[in-house]
């Protein structure tokens, strides 16, 4: 065990590593400045609960109704060994649809080993030239540790190449979609192509087998007809490449954390509270989308400006507190060299605030 | 985000309570506006599951869907919320109103007023535009017929979701966009689109500070979401359950009825605290002196009802799913105009949006030190009035001699920058002269003319009148942009549904 091993191990405390998904592993890019994510994140460590234990509840809950209408329309997209979805896969990306298809399942309650060694030899063997695998088993390094995928994906071979197909049970509606919901299959697609890679180069094949062109299968408009839609992942992979390369250089964030930092759930409320502190967080308002830590941040980011938006913090001149910026603006506070242009902006727009608001005439 | 707003934004934090950023209404607010808080079914493509609407805070319609995936109810309740809807359209057809057109050689008619929708936030503005796309195409008779009611409720629900769109119009307005464009609150906008919350801030009980009114309000027990979406929770522990019961008592009449009792109550439970909300953000509006020019965009909105009146009496058909090319461009051109003079129009009509420009550069006010309103300029063919005023400013005037300036006081008065000449202390000496809004004479009538003494914004922004741009005729479309566009027959009744 390395060293930052056994650290993470340290911080997680007693309970067993919480295990990655696509989900969570997408989640990570969406705030690369975060060291309390970083390491929280890295060590496995399970936020949900942690934030519970220190009073800051997560609100990820997920409606029945929506689990049971995207397990309907799976199952439905997949039925009779994946005809349709060949046939849409095959449309889309604009080769000849094959009269049958090699459905291989790789799927079940085998042990991780086992599994893991079925979906790599079928996913490197030679084989018939169009070929569907359900519920491959992949892996992904992330923060030194060796993190199993199982997504209910398919990965598709046509015309000698891969391509992620992911299915998703948001409408497509007259070609339009959630932008949001978009972008997060968009990051989690991502995340499966990267393993996908990395198990073909592992195997000495060419990584740019599978294909950076995503195939999105949504319900289209009102009905429950799927479409499948491609999407172009080049962009998500850069930006989780970096990530995933600033993770496996956790050490470096480490040497900045106290030896004695705990994060494990099981420790006392006051004792978590004052190590996260020690911990430093990078709260947005957009983490409350995507982090079970959120609340917490957000509670001890309440008088800093980044709180309101980042949009509002630039146009405060990048300053950080809220006190500042009011005692800036009006002037009880002289500003250090560096603030003196965003001082004057500041005591600028305080000054033509109080004239509109006394009521004279502009 | 303007440094104006985001020290507002600072300040409400400081304050505890919501700061305004607008010293008039911006928005237009209907005598008896139509309030709709609609709520889906999570997971599903806009199903509805229920709707609260009415004209008033004491007349409330609970429209609720019992199964919310049966096509068959969805398009009752479709058929429901028409019942509602088009009566209320209705009301405005008995009286017009003359416009002169062509500089008052002729008049057209309009509707002297127009109905306007509000719903919590802009995801019942999406709601309803996705509603009014599922309901438009259906057709009273073939496969799956529906009541003629329906498609008719799906093309003006798509007329409103346009207008929303369109800057300054007041047809279809989001109750949170219209709160936050009046007031800064110490939360994100990401916090700001919870109603609740929002209220929380901007008007929170005495004894309480909008921080500890929007953490209440994040709590779903306490405070149920404003919709469409519903608390997980609230589906998992009590919609599910009523949903089964009603489902499971297919074959019993009385346990039924009994059911569909229990379901209204739980989905009124959710949908109430909402409505009561709306009604708050009506009345605090309502207390706001409306801008000089929101009636002037009421008009659009007007002409706009009118215009789609007149398109459904003429056997128009339903708005197509896609623009073609031409629309797509001349949509886009109105869009911008409308943007722009939206712009310029609430900074006119409002010295504190006023500010956000002076402190960027674009505006500034000073004090007239010298007029001379009857000198004529004869150096042309004919001698023309062009009265020359002196103005000096301590804010500073970052442009070139030649800029035209206006002034919000005299908006079709131009002021052309002649000299330019800094002075002491850090002041600015402006000559300006001016022609326009004097009337034809060489005689300056009173007022027309700032006098000394006078204080006057000066700013680059025009309300003046924007050209519209030329487009082909849809059929002319070049082959650049596709060609002339298909036939848009659809057959959409056809679709599958769960």
């Amino acid at each position: 065990m390395t060293s930052t091993a056994q650290r993470l191990a340290v911080i997680r405390g007693t309970v067993p590593p919480k295990r990655h998904n696509a989900r969570t592993i997408a989640a990570l890019t969406g705030n690369p400045g975060c060291t309390r994510r970083a390491v929280l994140d890295g060590a496995g460590v399970d936020k949900p609960k942690l934030a519970e234990r220190i009073g800051y509840p997560a609100r990820f809950g997920q409606s029945r109704f929506a689990i049971t209408r995207g397990n309907t329309f799976e199952a439905q997209v997949k039925a009779d060994g994946g005809t349709e979805l060949l046939r849409l896969v095959a449309q889309r990306l604009g080769v000849p649809v094959p009269q049958r298809a090699d459905w291989t399942d790789l799927g079940g309650a085998d042990d991780l080993p086992d599994r893991q060694e079925r979906s790599r030899r079928a996913l490197t063997a030679t084989g018939p030239d169009a070929a569907l695998f359900d519920h491959p088993l992949l892996g992904l390094d992330v923060a030194g540790q060796r993190v199993h995928l199982e997504p209910d994906l398919v990965a598709a071979r046509l015309g000698g190449r891969f391509h992620v197909v992911e299915i998703k049970s948001f409408p497509v509606i007259d070609g339009q979609a959630d932008p949001a919901k978009v972008a997060a299959a968009a990051i989690q697609s991502a995340v499966y192509v990267l393993a996908l890679r990395e198990l073909l180069a592992a195997e000495g094949q060419d990584p740019q087998l599978v294909s950076h062109d995503v195939v999105l299968v949504c319900p289209r408009d009102f009905a429950n007809r799927p479409v499948a839609s491609l999407l172009d992942v080049r962009r998500q992979l850069l930006v989780l490449r970096r990530q995933l390369d600033r993770m496996a250089r956790l050490d470096v964030l480490l040497a900045n954390v106290p030896p004695d930092f705990t994060a494990d759930p099981g420790a006392d409320p006051a004792t978590l509270t004052a190590a996260l502190r020690t911990v430093e967080a990078h709260y947005a308002p957009e983490c409350l989308a995507a982090c079970e830590l959120a609340y917490f941040c957000r509670a001890e980011a309440r008088d800093h400006t980044g709180a309101l938006g980042r949009p509002v913090r630039e146009a405060l001149g990048g300053v950080e507190e809220v006190s500042e910026v009011l005692a800036l603006a009006t002037g009880e506070r002289a500003a250090e060299p560096e603030r003196a242009e965003a001082a004057a902006l500041l005591r600028a727009a305080a000054r033509l605030r109080a004239d509109a608001l006394a009521g004279n005439p502009a | 985000m303007s440094t104006l707003r985001a020290l507002a934004k600072a300040q409400a934090v400081a304050a505890g309570v919501a700061q305004p950023v607008a010293t008039v209404r911006h928005l237009h607010l209907a005598e008896r506006p139509l309030v709709l808080v609609p709520l889906a079914l999570a997971g599903e493509a806009n199903a509805p599951l229920a709707a609260l609407v009415g004209t008033a805070p004491d007349a409330a319609r609970l429209l609720i869907v019992p199964q919310p995936r049966n096509r068959d109810q969805r398009f009752r309740f479709a058929a429901e919320l028409a019942a509602v809807v088009l009566p209320y359209l209705a009301e405005f057809l008995t009286v017009s109103e003359a416009v002169p057109v062509d500089r008052g050689r002729d008049v057209r008619h309009r509707y002297a007023d127009a109905p306007q929708l509000l719903v919590p936030n802009p995801a019942g503005v999406t709601f309803l535009r996705l509603f009014g796309r599922s309901t438009r195409f259906r057709r009273p008779d073939g496969e799956h017929p529906v009541h003629p009611d329906v498609p008719l409720l799906g093309r003006w629900l798509t007329f409103f979701a346009e207008r929303a769109e369109h800057p300054g119009s007041s047809a279809l307005v989001a109750m949170t966009d219209a709160l936050t464009l009046h007031w800064a609150t110490g939360q994100s906008s990401v916090e700001d689109q919870h109603l609740p919350a929002l209220l929380g801030w901007i008007d929170p009980p005495v004894g309480s500070t909008g921080a500890q009114m929007a953490a209440r309000a994040e709590d779903p027990t306490l405070c149920p979401p404003a919709g469409p979406a519903t608390d997980p929770d609230f589906d998992n522990r009590v919609l599910a359950p009523a949903i089964a019961a009603y489902t499971g008592a297919e074959d019993d009449p009385a346990a039924r009825a009994a059911a569909y009792v229990a379901l209204e109550r739980v989905l009124r439970g959710q949908l109430a605290p909402t409505w009561e909300l709306m009604w708050r953000g009506v009345g605090l509006l309502r207390a706001l002196p409306p801008g000089a020019r929101v009636a002037g965009r009421w008009d659009g909105d007007k002409d706009a009802f009118t215009g789609h009146v007149e398109h459904l009496d003429a056997g128009g058909g339903p708005q197509p799913r896609r623009d073609g090319a031409v629309a797509a461009a001349a949509r886009l051109h109105r869009w911008e105009r409308a943007l722009t003079s939206y712009a310029v129009q609430r900074a006119y009509d409002d010295p504190l949006v006023m500010a956000e420009h002076r402190l960027t550069g674009e505006a500034f006010v000073g004090d007239v030190t010298l007029a001379d309103p009857t000198r004529v300029d004869d150096s042309g063919r004919r001698p023309v009035l062009r009265p020359r005023i002196q103005v000096v400013t301590t804010e500073p005037v970052p442009v070139p001699v030649g800029t035209t300036l206006f002034s919000p006081a005299r908006p079709a008065q131009k002021a052309k920058v002649v000299f330019l000449t800094p002075a002491a202390d850090g002041k600015t000496e402006l000559v300006l002269e001016l022609s326009g809004g004097m009337g034809r004479g060489l005689t300056a009538p009173p007022g027309t003319v700032p006098e000394v003494g006078e204080r006057l914004c000066l700013t680059t922004l025009s309300d003046g009148f924007l050209p519209a741009g030329a487009f082909p005729a849809p059929e002319e479309t070049p082959w650049t942009h596709g060609g002339p566009p298909a036939s848009t027959a659809d057959g959409d009744a056809a679709e599958d549904w769960s």
